[in-house]
């Protein structure tokens, strides 16, 4: 989903950079309340694992593949700030060093990649959370439909760029249709890698996942006294 | 899981995924790029930042494509690790300077 340069105008690629840099100006403030001993160096480690995984394109449908975002993801493993400027620090260097997204786009890229699919994936995992019970299942699915809400939403925020400051005549409603579509298909994909991420990291360290503090049940001795988790 | 077990099997792990694994990643456009291409949204403008020596996840000068692919994930992996990172190290000190 990386926009190279040319896709959209100068004027709304520059809104976009000041709009981006905003959001990570937030996220840099909120990350600093919220970064701990153990959130600081899984910063580094969740930004390295979505780099690698968003090289792994899978085919969704004829002639079209779709990789990881991993907003959702790293907001539920570090924080939603701390994750956005995990998923930021990736765009960076793909734009810069692989030119995988234009360097003039990487403000739009940053804003449909990092910024809303962080905010939609927490919003939407935080609000499952609450109503599921307990445990490690839940808190999978809930990490499992917040991944696949935050990719089209990143499609969604891509087709109203395109609709300002497109540089091709075109038809939004096609576009419309099309990205949510295919991207309705690239987040089934989204759920999975995040579901099964999020599900290892529970049976080994439930510890490290923000997302799970105070939301896994606490083991029990024989005796049924409970025993903090971590 | 102690610690460090933990980030030796995270960091194998993410190592494996983009020095091996990523060789054998779709190579067909992405959704965005499909959609470009099949409703012309694409313009012929030429991209800007194309001139990098790792443009498009491969080494400029390395003929195997599997050794080319290898080496730009690792090195992607481990920018990306060390400015994430860093970053982390950057915000905490200014946080403690605070208070």
């Amino acid at each position: 989903m990386h926009i190279p340069d040319g896709f959209i105008d100068v004027p709304v690629s520059i809104a976009a950079g000041a709009v981006a840099v905003a959001g990570v100006a937030i996220c840099i403030r909120g990350a600093r309340r919220n970064l701990d001993e153990r959130i600081a160096p899984l910063a580094g480690l969740t930004a390295a694992f979505i780099f690698a995984v968003q090289m792994l394109n899978f085919p969704v449908a004829a002639g079209t593949s779709g990789h990881l975002l991993g907003g959702a993801l790293a907001a539920i493993l570090v924080g939603p700030y701390v994750g956005a400027l995990a998923v930021t620090t990736v765009l960076v260097v793909q734009s810069l060093l692989f030119a995988d997204g234009g360097l003039s786009a990487l403000g739009l890229n940053v804003i449909n990649m990092a910024l809303v699919t962080a905010l939609v994936g927490w919003l939407v995992f935080r609000a499952l959370v609450r109503v599921l019970p307990r445990g490690r299942s839940s808190i999978m699915a809930a990490a499992a439909v917040a991944a696949f809400s935050s990719v089209p939403a990143a499609a969604l925020a891509f087709t109203a760029e395109y609709a300002f400051g497109g540089t091709a005549s075109f038809s939004f409603g096609q576009v419309l249709i099309a990205m949510t579509g295919v991207h309705v298909l690239i987040g089934i994909g989204e759920a999975v890698i995040t579901g099964l991420t999020v599900g290892a990291l529970l049976a080994t360290r439930p510890d490290l996942v923000y997302g799970a503090r105070g939301m896994m049940p606490r083991l029990e001795l024989r005796s049924g006294v409970p025993v903090p988790v971590a | 899981m102690k610690a460090r077990w933990f980030v030796l099997g995270a960091v194998t792990l993410v190592v494996v995924l983009a020095g091996f694994v990523s060789y054998y990643a779709s190579t067909s456009p992405d959704g965005l790029n499909k959609i470009a291409a099949d409703q012309g949204l694409a313009t012929s403008s030429p991209p800007i930042s194309a001139t990098t020596p790792l443009a498009g996840y491969d080494v400029t000068g390395v003929g195997n494509p599997r050794a080319s692919k290898a080496v730009a994930g690792v090195v992607g992996v481990a920018v990306t690790f060390a400015i994430s990172g860093g970053l982390v190290v950057i915000v905490r000190r200014r946080r403690g300077e605070v208070g």
